[in-house]
């Protein structure tokens, strides 16, 4: 029983996400990318960082590479399958998972802590939550404004296949609480199965106690279950 | 065969916003430039060899489809010559 946490060159939050699934007792190993997923793969990261160094459209040249094909695979089987910044860039690039990342509104790369509220606490990534509930997790992107027609946000509002929000401390959602100008301010959702899940925010970055707030931790005990 | 050139246009759909075109405007108002908006697009040149332009050009739509545009916020456009 082993989360593979997938290496692309570039990949950057790789080692930091086996740490964190290490320290929630979750069996864990990185996967470099060449090497397909191992027989006893039983959950997926995507992990953050600049694979293929953003070439094209971030996320792009990742997507269409061979294990990706073998993660959709896993996904249709319902294998957890999770990608965090760089992986939500590929994960929406691949099409496991609805929309696009694109520029942020400012066009800079933003580092900073965000304001995040649980929309729906009924999945394997939030079910530690509750509906509601506001969670402080860090971003660090350039392109993280979440993109997609009217009518298919529509569906997947009423679908309730919107994971969390970016809010003010309050939980309240406003034009100031959204970092990156996301359309209806999406952080992250879900693909067709609630199993697979995208969002750009770092739940890996806040999930050991040694450094600060571990409010991550709920999303990354998904793969416990 | 006949050996002809692709190109692909790129470009954001209509009214999803360019940031990075936003910048760049105002970038040539700071140089003293009068203008109204700009728009940015990626061009891509494809050298390949088809039966017809039509197959040369049904490629490159599909090199669009599947790789270069993103169809979630792209549209694009393919014209072919021969080179």
């Amino acid at each position: 029983m082993t989360v593979a946490v997938v290496q692309f060159g570039g990949s950057n939050c790789d080692r930091d996400t086996v740490r964190a699934l290490a320290h929630l007792g979750i069996d864990a190993e990185l996967v470099w990318h060449e090497d397909g997923l191992p027989e006893d793969t039983t959950g997926v990261v995507l992990p953050g960082g600049f694979s293929y160094g953003d070439y094209l459209r971030a996320g792009a040249m990742a997507a269409r590479s061979p294990i990706v094909a073998e993660v959709r695979e896993a996904a249709e089987r319902g294998t957890p399958v999770l990608g965090i910044c760089n992986g939500a860039q590929i994960g929406c690039e691949s099409s496991l998972t609805p929309g696009a990342f694109t520029t942020n509104e400012s066009a800079r790369f933003q580092c900073e802590r965000v304001h995040l509220r649980v929309e729906n606490a009924d999945t394997p990534w939030t079910s530690h939550f509750e509906a509601g509930e506001v969670v402080e997790f860090p971003i660090a992107h350039g392109e993280g404004r979440y993109e997609i027609d009217d009518e298919r946000l529509e569906e997947l509002e009423a679908d309730d296949r919107v994971l969390f929000r970016y809010c003010d401390e309050d939980g309240n959602v406003t034009p100031e609480a959204n970092p990156n100008g996301s359309k209806h301010s999406v952080a992250g959702v879900l693909g067709e199965r609630d199993s697979v899940a995208v969002l750009m925010p770092h739940p890996e970055r806040v999930a050991l106690p040694d450094i600060g707030p571990t409010d991550g931790q709920g999303v990354l005990r998904a793969f416990d279950e | 065969m006949t050996a002809y050139t692709a190109t692909v246009e790129v470009r954001l759909k209509h009214g999803v916003l360019d940031p990075e075109a936003e910048t760049t405007g105002r970038a040539l108002e700071r140089l003293g430039f009068e203008l109204e908006d700009l728009r940015a697009a990626d061009l891509f040149e494809v050298d390949l060899d088809a039966e017809s332009a039509d197959a040369a050009a049904e490629r490159a739509d599909e090199m669009a489809e599947r790789l270069l545009a993103n169809p979630t916020i792209h549209d694009y456009e393919v014209t072919v010559e021969e080179r």
